[in-house]
Formats: C-alpha cells, structure tokens, sequence
C-alpha cells in the first residue's frame, strides 16, 4: 500500500480507487435513471413486432435521409463559417470582442422558435435580405430543404464556434510562431499548424453541431414550414406522427436515439480522453 | 472486511433513493387530496350556483330547451333557472383548465372573460392547440377539464375511450381561401391554388382538422395543390400569410376575421357553399376532471345565447 502511493501520485489514487461519498452517489443514480429511464420508456414502447416494417415506410425513409442531409449540410456550413469566426474570436484583438462572442452564442440561449421568427424576418420572402434576394432572383429561402438547413446551421453553429475557440486558446502558439519563423505565411500556418493542433476540438466541436442540427425542431418548423421530402426532419416528423401513428413515432425517436448513440460512442475518446 | 462495507454502502444507498422516492410519491398523494378536498364543496354550490350564471346572460329562457335536446350529462345543474337568483354575483368557485382548438382562441378568450366576469370566484387557465395535439397532450395524463374540438374525428378519441361522456357540437366553421392584403395575386377560387405562381399553405391533414377540411374541400373542386408547407396548427398557416411568406392558404372563416381584426395584412377569399366543408365543433367535459361543476357550467356557457353570440360575432357559425 506505501509503496502503490509512493509510486502513483497521491491525487490519482484518491479519484479513483474510493467510492463516491454517499451524498454524492445518491444523486448520481438519481441523474443516471433520468438520463436511462425515458430511453428505456422508448425501448418499452416500441414496436418490436414490426420495427422493420415501420422503418421501411415511406414516411420514415424520408424523413431519415432529409435529416441526415440537412444535418450534415448545417454541419459543414457551419464548419465553413464557424471556424474563422473562432479563429478571430481567439486570435484577434478586436473591440469589443466579448460583446461578439456573447452575440455568436445567442442562438445558443434564445428559444428555437424565434430564432426562426427572426430567420424569417431576415432572410424570408419580405425578410430584410430575403426581399432583395427574391426581388433579384425569384428565390426565397423558407420551404425550402436549404431553408431547413439554414435554420439548423444558425442553431448549430455556436456548439462549434464556442469548441474550436476553447480549442485555440488553449493550442501552444509557440508552434505557430516557429511556423512563422520557418517561412510559412499566416494562411499556411493556419492550414498546416492550427487546424492540425486543434484537430480535437474540431472534431468534438463537429460532432456537437451535427447533433444539434439533427435534433433541431422549432427553428426549422418556423423558418422553413413542414413538407415530407422537403423540409419535415426526423424531429418534426416525429412530432406529426404523435398525434396521428403513435408508433412510427416511437420508431423514429428509435433510430435517432441509435443513431446518437453511434455517433457519441464513436468520438467518446475525442470528448472524453480515455486513460 | 471489504465485501460487508460495500454491501452496507449499497444499502445505503439504496435506501437514499427510497426515501426521495417516497417523499416525491408521498407528495403527489397530498395534492390530489387536497385539489379534490377544494373540488368537493364547490360541486355542491353549483346546483343553484350555474342556474343563474344562464339566467343573468339572458332573461328568456331559450337556455333550457337547447340545453334539454341534448343528452344530459349526469349530475348537469342545468335543469331549472331560478330567475330570483342574484344576477350580479355568481357562488361558483374554483378553477377549470380549457383545453380548445386553436380557431377558438379569439372566442373563447372573449367567453373566458364573460363567464369570469359572472363568476368572479372562478379562474379558468385556456390551453389553444391543433386539436390533435390537445387530444395528445389529454391522452398523456394533461389535466384538462374541458375539451373543445374542432372536428368529430378528435373528440371521438376521447368520447369513444370514454374520457368524455356525450360531446355536444356547440358551433360551426367555414373554410375560406386566406391570401396577402388586397389579394396581390387575384386569387378567386379553390381552382386558383394550382396556379404554378401561387404558393399554397396548409394545415396538416394528418392533426390538423382544417387541413384535413381544405384536403376534402380541394378534393371535391377537383384541385391538385401541392402545398409549400404542412403547419402543425390553423394560426401557423394565417402567420405564413401573414408574414408574406406565402400566398394563400385555407383557413376558417374565424381565422381570416380574427386575423384581419388584428390588423394582420391578410384577407379573406370565400369558397362557394358548394365546394365548402362544414366544420363541426363539439365540446365536452372530461370525465376524469376534478372541476365537474365549474366545468359544466363552462360549457352550459358556451352553449347559452350569451356564449352562442359571442361565437357569431367572432364568425362562427350555430350548430347545423
């Protein structure tokens, strides 16, 4: 026993050989069945007898391929338009940067349903933008499957932006100065040396906004209405099937609790290092 | 040594949990007590208390013969009006949650504030919804005392479950064409929706009753239309109107007056009686509700000339 704690430091054996103090396992159950029990309600519920058909309907099929695009098309818009927006939120010195980093998490606090009200009133048919945009081409965003997407992305993006901005501060900058000192010009170093270093974050941080835009439900309803095929996602979907067919409901709500489940357990080392 | 240590920890815990458990359930056992407690005293009041909240909304006793054509909900206190009764104040007490269809808003808002304006003790709480997710919400344990369709089809899920015991249609609906201020893109009829420049909006047939209205009313003009968007309620659709996002939808002709006495920029196109669907709204009072008497009399209120010209003013049609 002397010689394990003169071997191992000391924190690292209190952490993890003891068990929790009674005040804080009684709790942790209690959190662990709230996490476990709704999904076990789900798994309950389900129509084993004809999950497979179910899924093989159109109305699930679907909405199943909808959702995987929009979600991974928000995914990379944000992507696209996060990752320098956390750059210059980690790097550059501007004015006024924490009131920046407060509005780029605003999609974040602000219930769904009106960050799709002010979609709407920005980029819809007589929005702010969109008049113009449908003034030139005829075009308007709402209804649309990229109106969908557009409307998981704004909700997305911030999961991103807030991971790969952590990400950034805490990257050794050391190594891009020596990039810096090596001959490499600012967008190289970037390319080379930043993205690589901060590959984790970005990961963790993609994985985060494909969650959320999959999962989205009142921005999308709102800005982008609820067609099958063309803007009615797995949420929305589900949530349509409640009222009428219970139980391609619970099916749905099935697949996309596997679907998450696949997806967290695949990046589990990339959020939670594992020892 | 260490085995009888981590099974007394397990005990431990176990028994933790235990107590929190039986402290919540201990809890819940205590508050329907006691909302029963409050629900007793005020059943017995009414049986001389609702008689007047008719007679003080009208002074010709039209009230007891619609009341009487229709089945009568056992234990109804609408039998006899006492014309002597105080016409001011009102001795019902106690509160009903309202769970209606979402066309009704306008309306029941207006109703809500008459009847509490005669029954000063009673606090009513209004839930506006597509009526299917009402009958979802009501299925999943949501306390409603009072539910008001704005279809048969909804009301049957609870009427033929025996949650509610004989629904009674209290009033109908028109469909109309509801399209931007001024009707920009001049549409006239039914037939105009399919025009490749309009875009159409609708309730979704599968829990919406107008969506399902304006798919019959569609079907029967012999008009294909292929909708931008589903909603999941009436109000949605006049929204998307509304909000210029798109150019026509089918509505009640409740939504469109409601809408237009907003001052929401829409209008209205009405649909000739042939191609028209007459919606049909019934109401019923929960049999699981622990307000029997408040909710009773909400709906004696509702069907009373009162609440029956409050629903014409808003543009509801009397029961066919």
């Amino acid at each position: 026993m002397k010689l394990a704690s003169v071997v191992k430091p000391p924190r690292e054996v209190g952490a993890t050989s003891r068990w929790p103090p009674l005040a804080l396992a009684v709790p942790f159950v209690l959190a662990l069945s709230f996490v476990v029990l709704p999904l076990a309600g789900l798994l309950w519920k389900a129509p084993w007898s004809h999950v497979v058909g179910d899924l093989a309907t159109s109305t699930v099929g679907t909405a199943l391929r909808l959702s995987l695009v929009c979600s991974l098309g928000a995914m990379a818009i944000s992507a696209l338009l996060g990752i320098p927006l956390a750059w210059v939120l980690a790097r550059v010195d501007i004015p006024g940067r924490s009131l920046l980093r407060a509005l780029t998490m605003l999609p974040m606090v602000l219930p769904p349903v009106v960050g799709g009200v002010a979609l709407l009133l920005a980029f819809g048919r007589n929005g702010l933008v969109g008049q113009w945009l449908y003034k030139a081409t005829g075009y308007s965003l709402p209804f649309t499957t990229a109106g969908a997407m557009m409307a998981e992305a704004f909700v997305a993006m911030p999961f991103l932006v807030l991971t790969v901005e952590a990400g950034l501060r805490s990257a050794d900058r050391r190594l891009e100065d020596a990039a810096a000192t090596l001959g490499a010009n600012r967008w190289t170093t970037f390319r080379r040396v930043t993205i690589p270093m901060v590959a984790p974050s970005l990961f963790a941080g993609l994985a985060l906004a494909w969650a959320r835009a999959l999962g989205e439900f009142g921005a999308t309803i709102t800005f982008a209405g609820n067609f099958p095929g063309t803007t009615q996602t797995v949420p929305l979907a589900v949530y349509v099937a409640l009222e009428s067919q219970p139980e391609v409901a619970i099916v749905l709500s099935l697949l996309l609790l596997a679907l998450s489940i696949v997806v967290l357990v695949s990046l589990r080392d990339r959020w939670f290092p594992t020892r | 040594m260490r085995s009888p240590a981590r099974l007394r920890y397990c005990l431990a815990l176990v028994a933790c949990i235990a107590m929190i458990a039986t402290a919540c359930s201990g809890n819940r056992v205590k508050t329907s007590s006691s909302s029963s407690a409050s629900a007793t005293p005020t059943s017995t009041v009414t049986e001389t208390a609702t008689p007047s909240v008719t007679v003080t909304a009208t002074p010709t006793p039209t009230v007891s013969a619609s009341a009487s054509a229709t089945p009568k909900p056992s234990g109804s206190p609408s039998a006899t009006p006492k014309p002597s009764a105080s016409p001011s104040v009102s001795s019902l007490s106690g509160s009903a949650n309202i769970f209606a269809a979402a066309s009704l808003t306008g309306a029941f808002n207006k109703i809500k504030a008459d009847f509490i304006a005669l029954n000063p003790k009673v606090n009513l709480t209004m839930n506006y919804n597509g009526s299917g997710s009402l009958v979802t919400q009501i299925q999943n344990g949501a306390p409603a005392d009072v539910f008001a369709s704005a279809d048969g089809d909804n009301m049957n899920k609870l009427s033929g479950t025996g949650k509610i015991d004989f629904p009674q249609n209290f009033a109908d609906n028109l469909l109309e064409i509801v399209v931007q201020q001024n009707n920009p893109k001049h549409i006239a009829t039914l037939a105009d929706l399919a025009r490749p420049d309009v875009s159409v909006v609708l309730g979704d047939p599968a829990s919406v009753p107008a969506g399902k209205y304006a798919k019959q009313a569609l079907a029967a003009a012999g008009v294909s239309v292929t909708p931008k968007s589903l909603e999941l309620n009436v109000t949605a659709v006049t929204q998307k109107i509304a909000l210029q996002e798109a150019d026509a939808g089918i509505v009640y002709v409740t939504d469109v007056k409601a809408s237009v006495a907003a001052g929401q920029f829409v209008d209205g196109v009405p649909i000739p009686p042939a191609q028209n669907i007459v919606a049909v709204y019934p109401i019923g009072v929960l049999k699981s509700s622990p307000n029997q008497a408040v909710a009773q009399a909400f709906v004696a209120y509702v069907k009373s000339p009162a609440g029956q010209a409050t629903l014409a003013s808003f543009g509801f049609l009397p029961p066919s």
